[in-house]
């Protein structure tokens, strides 16, 4: 029964990676654009984590803390580079 | 048998959660209003499946708290995330005059001189 909810789980978050490229091609704004982005990591961070319980291995957690930061670090960068034109002054 | 019924309700829960978050994302009308979507995928939806992986490493018979240190991240970022993003939809949809004054004499940082 966990094997089926953990395939079920990665097909609907699956989707929702879908969804959120949809998003980041037809967003209208920049802004739209970035949080398409940030969604997208987050998605990924949940893809990981369903396949590191699927194939029960404990070595995708690093790969998803390092996603977590990226993502992060890339929302506040593209952002910065919006508003300010320059990331680091 | 009743851990097994847990884990999966959890991680259903998580997946039902972000695939609501990039519905919203998708479906919503307007920049600030597509903002509030995702905030549930990251929170709750994320959130939920790595409890339901902390659960299935623990009933697996080699747990580990690992995970903790992924959600105590994303939620410390997610809202400074937020604030970006919000931000770069003010200043780039409403422009200079409909801005508020800033609270004390200086300008607006994104319009201040370098």
């Amino acid at each position: 029964m966990i094997d089926l909810s953990l395939y079920v789980a990665l097909g609907m978050v699956g989707l929702a990676q879908l969804m959120a490229m949809v998003r980041l091609v037809i967003g209208p704004d920049t802004g739209d654009r970035i949080l398409a982005l940030d969604t997208m990591v987050i998605n990924a961070i949940g893809l990981i984590i369903l396949g590191g319980a699927i194939w029960g291995t404990q070595i995708y957690f690093e790969s998803a803390m390092i996603f977590a930061m990226l993502g992060f670090v890339s929302t506040v960068a593209i952002a910065r580079f919006v508003l300010r034109g320059d990331i680091i002054e | 048998m009743l851990i097994e019924i847990l884990i999966a309700l959890v991680i259903l829960n998580g997946a039902v959660f972000t695939l609501v978050g990039s519905y919203g994302l998708l479906k919503l009308t307007g920049p600030m209003s597509r903002l509030h979507a995702p905030t549930k995928a990251s929170t709750l939806g994320v959130g939920s499946l790595l409890l339901g992986s902390i659960l299935h490493a623990f009933a697996s018979g080699e747990g580990s708290m690992h995970e903790v240190l992924v959600m105590a991240f994303l939620f410390v970022t997610a809202p400074i995330s937020a604030n970006f993003i919000a931000k770069v939809n003010l200043h780039r949809l409403r422009g200079r005059p409909e801005l508020p004054p800033p609270p004390e004499s200086r300008d607006w940082a994104t319009y201040a001189e370098k």
